[in-house]
This record gives C-alpha cells, structure tokens and sequence, in this order.
C-alpha cells in the first residue's frame, strides 16, 4: 500500500538519524601515552598528590587485576578488549585550581550546554529567581574525560555540612572520609573491572550528608568521554549518616568513535540507620552504528550497602545507549528493616546488547526489596536480565518481589531471563512475575485512528510500558528520559 | 460528504468487499446492518485504512479529498473516526494523556495551536458530562481493566472530544446492557449535528430504537443488497436474514 510506503521512508529517514550527541569538542587535552603498568598507575596519583595509602590501594588493585582472568558467564560474546591499548589519563590541559566557574575553559562550557546542562550557576540562580523557586535546584558535577571540571552548589551545600566534590578533591579536603568508606563495598578484588578501576579511576564524585540532614537538591553527576582511545573509569562514593537523605542522578554521553571505549566504573553507596540513598542514572552513551561498530562498553559495578537499620537504597537505571551495557547495581541489606529496590529500564537496538539486573543481599531481619526490570528490545538487540535475590539464615521475615517484563520491537530481536533465587531461611518469602509481550499492531492503528502516527505512537507505547520505572525518576529527568526513549526508538518499528 | 464508489477490497487475497457504492450526507445517519460475516466490520476497516486490507478497486472520497491515498492518522485527521468494536488496551499510557496526544495532533494538522492543560481538562469535563461517563481518567490507562461497558463509553467519550466528520460506530452497541446502551445511544444523539455524519454498524435492530437512522442499508456477501427507510430495520428484524440471502443467492 502507497501508504506503508510512505511510512517506511519516513521511518528509514529517521533511523539513520546520528546519535544526538556525537560531536566532539576540541580542546587542548593532557593525555598519557596508552598503557597500563606501575607506572602509570604512579603517575596517575602522583598527578593528583595523592596520599601513600592510595597509591598502595591502586597498586593492590592492579595486581590484583593482572591476575584476574575475564570473566566468561555473561550471555553475549565477550569483545576483545586491548587494556594495554587504553590510555588510562587524559585532562583538559592547564588546569589549575579555578577559583570560580567563570575560569573553566569556555570551550568546555560551551560542550555541557550544548548537552544540556546547566553549569553556570548564575544562569541556574536567575533561572530560580524567575520561577520564583519553584523549580527544583539541581547541583552537578561534570566529569569531562577523566577529571571533574566543575562542581555547582558547592557553598549552599557546604553550609549544611554536605559535601559535594570530584573524588580527587575530597581525597585532599576529607583524606579520612574517603580512607574509612573507599572501597567499603566494592572491594578492590571484587571482580577485572572493578580491579582495573580500583589502580586506574580517574575522577567521579564524592558526596558526604551529614546525620540528620535532608539533602535539599538533586545531586548529579555528568559523565562525559571526548578523548579518543581512552577509557573512563570514575569512581563514586556516596555516603549518607544517620538520618539523611540524598536523591543523586548521573547522566552520560560521548562522541561518536568507530572503535569501541571502554567505561568501567564504580559507584559505592552507604546508608547509615535511618538513611536513605536514591540513585538514579540516564545512560545514553554512543551506542555504536547501525552495523553495531563502535560504541562504548559499559562494564560498572555499582553496589549499595544499607548498613543501618531503616536503611533504604533505591537504584532506579534508564539504559539506551552503549554498545553493551554489563552491570547489576546490587543492594547488601545489612541493617534490620532495611529496603533495596531496582528500578530499570534498558533499550537495545540495532546490535546493542545488555545483560543487566540487580543483586539483592538479604542480611538482616525483615529486610525488603523489590525489583521493576523492564526490558525494550528492538532491531538485533539482545536484552538479558539478570537477578539474583539471595536471603541469608539469618535474614528472618525477609521478603522480594520480582517483576520482570520483556517487550519485543520486531522479530530480529531477543529477550532473556535469568533469575537466580537462593533462599536459607524458611521465613523468606520471594515473589517473581515474568511476562513478555510484543507491540501489537492493533495498538499501533488503534492509536493511528485517533490521528497519531506510528512514531509516536510506540513512544507512547514504550513510555507507558516502562512508566512505572519513569516514575521512579526525578520530576525533571523523568521528562527527560522519556524524551530519550521515544527518541532512542525511533525507526525501530516499520 | 463520504462517497464510496464499486469499492473492493480483501484481505490475504480473499475478495470481502465486492463493490460497495455508499454516500452518506452532512447530518445523516446511515446504518448499516446484515449477517455475520458479510463485510460490515471489514469495511469500516478499510475506511480508517487498516494495514491488512487491501483494496483493489473502486474510490473513496472525504468532501472531495481522495481517503484511500491517506494514512491511517491522516484519515482521522481529515475527520474519519472509527469507534472500534473492541477498543484496544494499552498499558501504562494515561487516558488522558492518550486524549490530548490525539486531540492535539488533530489540531496541529489543521494549523492550530495545541490547547493548554487549563483548556483542555475543561473541555475533558464537558465532554465526560456530555457522554456521562464519569470515570476517573487521569490515573488510568487506556482502556486498561476497564469493563466492556466503559470501554464502549470511552470510544464514545473520544469521540465527543476528537469532533469528526465522520464518526463510524463499529458494533458499539454488542456487549451493552440496555442501561450503557441507552447512555452509549444519548452520547451520540447527543453529538449528531447538520455538519457531522455518522454511519453505524449494527447486527440488530436494538441500537436503532435509540439512535433512529436516516437511511438503512443491508451489506451481504461484500455488497450492499438493500437500502431504505428505518422501516427496513423492523422489516430485518422480524424476517431475520434468511430472505435476504434466499434473495441473493
């Protein structure tokens, strides 16, 4: 039919549409030679005037790497992965202590704004004037390549007794904060990536809430990779004492590049008795083309501890980008009546994979999770969650709910689901929902009879499908990401 | 306003309509009944421009706009609104959101301006008087655990806010008791105006004693076989189907 036809061109058009956020900003970088051994792993914390402690930490951690062998139960094929054809440091160059934002290279700037976020804070401060404060402050942290170029906020937070800086800086203002929970939850051998960023992080965010204190903003943190031929390996540790609450949001983008990247990261979070600790994370790194060349590797570990009683960690994930997405943000429920929750939603398109899903540790008594995993499969993509809900003997009255749903785009694509119980107390009780479903055309022309086209009409779709983890999400990002979704799925259906 | 002219279509190669002629006026009211399995839902179908149908004679025009070169979105933007026999759920999208969506994209086409939350939740209002369907829409989704019945009322609903031209009423009235069939019925008494048409796709006569039809048409084996008067439906009714197909054999 003349009108498919039409329906098919437009839909081509659009799906050769470049990654939004392909671009990349030249800038004078200091970048070290590719390679990893001692050294660099010396010239790295020398760079940073960091302690002794950490340079041995690092070096633990290298060892430690050297030795690992690559880990072979995912369900894709592992890519080779060159560690000695990585440089593991590059900077914008010249950098020196900024005394305010108006010393940042305007280059750099220019490349945030360009992606969308608002750094200079005096924009931020006239924008709240104008809306008279309704508006929720956001504070960021921008993490350009490997070093934190800015930080927003840092004085209105500070006078709460929060602390809001690149992991570097609090190694130097808060070396015993960061000594006592570093590596508190990840260890330094917890498995290759972990190691390999436990000798080679570069930056990332430290945040500190003090007890009793409600964070008043949305902390985040804005990943970006320019460089050619490195990787990212930051490092974020999140700490709130006794009664606090933070909710943070890290977002991340890089240019487009034929070879593959790696990103290796690790976010460590500590919930202290009463606390509370919500992550959320919008991943749009470059995906790769549409023959799956490029894109970035997106191999992370990231683990909450809730180590008070009442504790509560909250991971809410959006995944669209990356070429393979490989992580399980994992809550450890130690502290009795403590709460884990997993809220994702990953894309995969074109040649995407991801194996994803959580790690949920019940410990202590009536401890509860509860994990949404909602799974968009589109193109070739391959979509595999991954859960392991364990309970411990002496995790009394402990209880998961599961729910794990799969949404098929077209007949190239798969859907997988491997969920993993192991249970020694008999007072546990664990719930898993699974379902999996395909697009209908009928909802498709249902929705085309009422004037809205097929573009819009799957994001409606997948926007609805995946509300329940969207909600989760932060009002302003919530727009965002929904935004991204539609976006991302775009010329997927045809 | 709707001219349908020595239409065929099929479906997976099998010939459903087999050269319907059809006009339908500004301010009439055409039902169109006949026996399982003769066309009736087919045809409405093939107006909104479903995928599977494929015409392969005959012209459809819209006030003069040739329908059939339109897709399905651009139909209904054009005015072509079908009510569907069962309606389609879809999770997690607010009803109404789902409504605004639709209303705006209708009025984008025509050059206006999208209406702001203010106006729009008004008219949301109005309208839910207007068809009496009072349910709670904004924490719910599209259709989703919603009964046969309110179903039916929210195509009805829809179709108060959308303001077709032409509003194609597929079975609405099956799996009504009388009371939603009655308050289905008001809806779209309610809506009928001298600009607006509406044709109405009914297995019995029931329907018709609450919403009374200019013109009634009997669709058999592809084609229509008989028109006439309202009397025609009574006539259907007492006789059954039989004698038309005994007429048509």
């Amino acid at each position: 039919m003349a009108n498919k036809e039409k329906d098919e061109d437009i839909l081509e058009q659009i799906s050769n549409q470049e990654y939004e956020f392909g671009f990349t900003t030249d800038i004078e970088m200091d970048v070290l030679p590719a390679g990893l051994n001692e050294d660099v792993i010396r010239f790295i914390s020398q760079k940073k005037n960091e302690p002794e402690w950490l340079l041995e930490w690092r070096l633990k951690g290298l060892h430690t790497f050297e030795r690992q062998a690559m880990p072979n139960w995912q369900n894709f094929e592992m890519p080779e992965v060159d560690f000695q054809a990585i440089s593991y440091y590059a900077a914008p160059k010249n950098k020196k202590k900024l005394g305010s934002m108006d010393e940042v290279d305007p280059e750099l700037l220019a490349t945030f704004e360009k992606l969308g976020i608002p750094l200079n804070e005096q924009k931020i401060l006239a924008g709240v004037e104008e809306l008279e404060g309704e508006k929720p402050q956001v504070a960021v942290d921008a993490v350009f390549d490997s070093v934190s170029v800015a930080t927003t906020f840092k004085a209105e937070l500070s006078k709460l007794g929060i602390i809001f800086s690149s992991i570097s800086e609090a190694v130097q203002t808060h070396p015993e904060l960061v000594r006592k929970y570093l590596g508190t939850v990840v260890p330094y051998s917890d498995n290759k990536f972990a190691s390999l960023n436990t000798a080679a992080f570069s930056d990332g965010s430290f945040v500190y809430i003090p007890k009793g204190v409600r964070c008043p903003m949305e902390l985040s943190t804005y990943f970006r990779i320019n460089t050619e031929n490195t990787g990212q390996f930051e490092r974020t540790l999140i700490i709130a004492d006794e009664g606090a609450y933070v909710s943070y949001l890290e977002g991340c983008t890089a240019p487009k590049r034929d070879e593959n990247q790696l990103h290796a990261a690790i976010v460590e979070l500590i919930a202290m008795d009463n606390a509370e600790i919500k992550y959320s994370t919008v991943q749009n790194w470059f995906p790769g083309d549409k023959e799956g060349k490029g894109g970035i590797y997106n191999f992370v570990t990231k683990r909450g501890a809730c180590r008070g009683k009442n504790s509560k960690i909250s991971w809410t994930q959006v995944e669209t980008g990356s070429a393979i997405t490989w992580k399980y943000p994992s809550v450890i429920l130690q502290g009795d009546n403590s709460v884990g929750e997993f809220y994702s939603v990953a894309v995969t398109k074109n040649k995407q994979i991801a194996d994803t899903g959580t790690k949920i540790y019940h410990l202590g008594k009536n401890t509860r999770s509860r994990i949404i995993s909602k799974g968009i499969s589109a193109g070739f993509g391959q979509n595999s969650y991954r859960g392991l809900v364990q309970v411990g003997p002496k995790a009394d009255n402990a209880r998961n709910f599961t729910q794990c749903d799969s949404l098929l785009i077209g007949d190239l694509c798969g859907a997988h689901t491997f969920p993993y119980i192991e249970s020694k107390n008999n007072t546990a009780t664990i719930e898993h929902e699974a379902t999996t479903s395909k697009i209908g055309e009928d909802q498709i022309f249902y929705l085309n009879q009422r004037g809205i086209d097929t573009e819009q009409a799957v994001a409606l779709i997948v926007n609805g499908y995946a509300r329940e983890v969207l909600n989760q999400l932060p009002m302003e990002f919530a727009v965002e990401a929904q935004k991204l979704l539609s976006l991302t799925l775009e010329g997927s259906v045809g | 306003m709707l001219n349908i002219k020595n239409l065929f279509a099929s479906v997976e190669d099998k010939q459903i309509l087999k050269g319907i002629n059809l006009e339908v006026g500004a301010g009439e009211v055409h039902a169109i009944m006949g026996p399982n399995g003769s066309g009736k839902s087919s045809l409405a179908s093939v107006l909104a421009g479903r995928e599977n149908y494929e015409v392969t004679g005959g012209t459809v025009t819209l006030d003069g706009k040739d329908l059939l070169d339109l897709s399905p979105e651009d139909r209904a933007r054009e005015g072509v609104f079908l009510a569907f026999q069962y309606p389609v759920e879809i999770p997690g999208v607010s009803n109404i959101n789902f409504l605004k969506t639709a209303l705006n994209e209708i009025r984008a086409y025509h050059g206006k301006a999208p209406l702001d939350a203010k106006t729009f939740l008004q008219l949301t209002k109005e309208k839910q008087k207007l068809v009496e369907f009072d349910a709670k829409l904004v924490n719910r989704s599209l259709n989703e655990g919603f009964s046969g019945g309110e179903k039916k009322r929210n195509e009805i609903l829809q179709l108060a806010m959308l303001e077709p031209k032409l509003a194609i009423l597929d079975e609405t009235d099956s799996g009504l008791d009388i009371d939603a069939l009655r308050i289905v019925a008001n809806g779209v008494n309610k809506l009928r105006s001298k600009d607006n048409a509406f044709v109405l796709i009914t297995h019995y006569q029931r329907l018709l004693e609450y919403i009374v039809p200019d013109f009634v048409h009997v669709l058999y084996n592809g084609r229509i076989v008989k028109s006439g008067g309202k009397e025609l439906a009574l006539e259907l009714e007492e006789k059954g189907y039989d004698w038309i197909k005994e007429e048509n054999k």
